[in-house]
């Protein structure tokens, strides 16, 4: 044998343990930090810590049930304010296409999502803190609302494009205005694709501090309402992570543990529904 | 012949994409009740034509018609896009099923139309599978997605469906040109068999089938309608060189 065949096989076996390599890291980086989430909140994690209110400052015990409900309530508002903007227009541009507007939207959509989301939390404090001279769960909605657009634009996009042409044809060839035609057949088509990609978008803003900061702010008790400061996990963990106490550092490690259980949960369910998309 | 014994006349229409013609000033005039055949090379325009009688090409951003098209004497050009579509149905090359059950499909134009009744629906939706032939076939799996059916009985649901709607004109773009030769018999046989309830215009590569189905025949070449008559004419007797040229297999 020469030496450029035990050279090629030489390179052969170390690019494919080179690719296996990252590959192995990348899934391994995943499971280190859910297990050192796991490691460090695990214990702090009970029925107490989802059901309780946060203990004053110094004392041990207690939980984040009003962060885990204002989380919840955060991203509900976002969904409502988002998700039937982002989903229509994502429909505008699909299926009205073929003009000079839509460029301008993608455009600005790509745009929109290059946004630092603290710029977003800025945005929302001057049109809403501002004037109602407080915070709030509907400021930091308007925030996450606001960041969740252009993904459900582009995702919902690129869904409806999925659809064949031929389908959107069949409907029209049958006397369905173009209205119909896309309720009726291209969104019903492409449901599966539209569904995963909001649930994405929830996933991403699910986690996002930044912007929560000065809208939603924090708070130690419940938050009656829309228009009242609220706590949220996100913004929870970076306050008890900051903080001088042993116990709070744990309770931000359990508060991480289910953001990210949230998140793997989220996307679990959207990739499965994908799955399923083969089927039908 | 006299004007209303003619279901659609064509008179002087060009077809534009942008600034690019692919019609020049095309005229004929199609019977009701009788099975047409536009023949002739790839990129002739007799897709094209096809899909200006029922005004597909508005879907193709910058595609423009001019000249005349009458159905039943009303300016077709001119009329509602939707409302000419529900008495001008069209059939594609592909079979295009929903992805919905065989029912749903079937009830799609119904609906999109106008409110049946859950009775009156079921009613209808047997009826037209029954003209498409493919009742017996489905019958029994009427809930089942269209998409488990084979390509020709996808074809005869994407017939049933259109037929649904009961169209006056009934518009094929080579409807056989994805399936086998038995599931292509089974279709031609269909289409003998609607002759006496729509006029039918059947866009084809395929010579022998307009030389079986068809009472007339169209040749297009290089967007031009060369030569129109009965079909025994065009095959047997063709007044062009072109006609003759493309018929006898010298190009094409």
């Amino acid at each position: 044998m020469q030496w450029r065949d035990y050279w090629r096989r030489f390179f052969n076996y170390f690019m494919f343990s080179l690719t296996g390599l990252c590959a192995l890291v990348t899934v391994g980086v995943l499971f280190f930090i859910l297990g050192y989430l796991l490691w460090n909140g695990g214990s702090s994690l009970s029925w107490a810590f989802l059901t309780h209110l946060p203990t004053p400052p110094g004392e041990s015990g207690g939980g984040m049930a009003n962060a885990i409900v204002g989380s919840a309530k955060l991203l509900l508002l976002a969904s409502v304010i988002g998700i039937p903007m982002g989903f229509l227009g994502g429909v505008y541009l699909a299926e009205f296409g073929a003009h000079a507007l839509p460029f301008v939207i993608r455009y600005t959509a790509d745009l929109l999502n290059g946004v630092p989301s603290i710029v977003m939390g800025i945005f929302a404090y001057t049109i809403v803190v501002l004037p109602m001279k407080h915070f709030s769960t509907l400021a930091g909605s308007l925030a996450l609302g606001v960041m969740m657009i252009p993904i459900a634009v582009r995702s919902t996009e690129e869904a409806l494009r999925t659809v064949p042409q031929s389908l959107r044809e069949g409907a029209l060839a049958l006397g369905a205005s173009k209205w119909k035609t896309i309720a009726t057949v291209v969104v019903p088509a492409a449901r599966k694709g539209v569904i995963t990609g909001i649930v994405l978008d929830i996933a991403r803003v699910a986690g996002e501090t930044a912007p929560l900061l000065f809208t939603a702010f924090s708070n130690r008790f419940w938050s009656p309402g829309w228009n009242q400061p609220t706590a949220s996990l996100p913004v929870m963990v970076f306050t008890y992570a900051i903080s001088p106490y042993e116990d709070w550092h744990r309770q931000a490690w359990a508060a991480g543990l289910i953001l990210l259980s949230l998140v793997l949960v989220a996307n679990l369910v959207a990739r499965l529904s994908v799955s399923g998309r083969t089927a039908h | 012949m006299a004007a209303d014994d003619v279901k659609l006349r064509v008179s002087g229409l060009d077809f534009f994409y942008g600034a690019k013609q692919s019609l020049f000033g095309i005229g004929l005039q199609i019977l009701p009740n009788r099975i047409t055949a536009l023949i002739g090379p790839s990129g002739c325009g007799k897709s094209t034509f096809l899909r200006t009688l029922n005004r597909m090409y508005e879907t193709v951003p910058h595609a423009r018609a001019e000249g005349e098209i009458l159905l039943d004497n009303e300016d077709l050009l001119g009329m509602d896009a939707v409302l000419l579509r529900r008495r001008v149905g069209m059939v594609f090359q592909r079979p295009n099923p929903f992805p919905k059950s065989i029912f749903d499909n079937i009830a799609y134009g119904l609906k999109a139309n106008g409110h049946y009744g859950r009775s009156a629906l079921q009613e209808k939706v047997e009826k037209s599978l029954r003209r498409a032939a493919l009742w017996d076939e489905v019958k029994d799996s009427l809930h089942k997605s269209a998409y488990a059916l084979s390509g020709g009985q996808q074809q005869r649901l994407c017939i049933a469906r259109a037929l649904a709607v009961d169209p006056e004109v009934l518009l094929l773009d080579e409807p056989c040109s994805a399936l086998d030769p038995i599931a292509t018999a089974r279709i031609e046989e269909l289409l003998f068999s609607l002759q006496d309830q729509c006029t039918q215009i059947i866009v084809t590569h395929n010579m022998q089938q307009a030389a079986r189905v068809a009472d007339f025949t169209g040749f297009f070449l290089l967007g031009k309608l060369i030569e129109f008559n009965k079909t025994e004419v065009i095959f047997k007797k063709p007044a062009m060189k072109e006609t003759e040229d493309y018929i006898t297999g010298r190009f094409g």
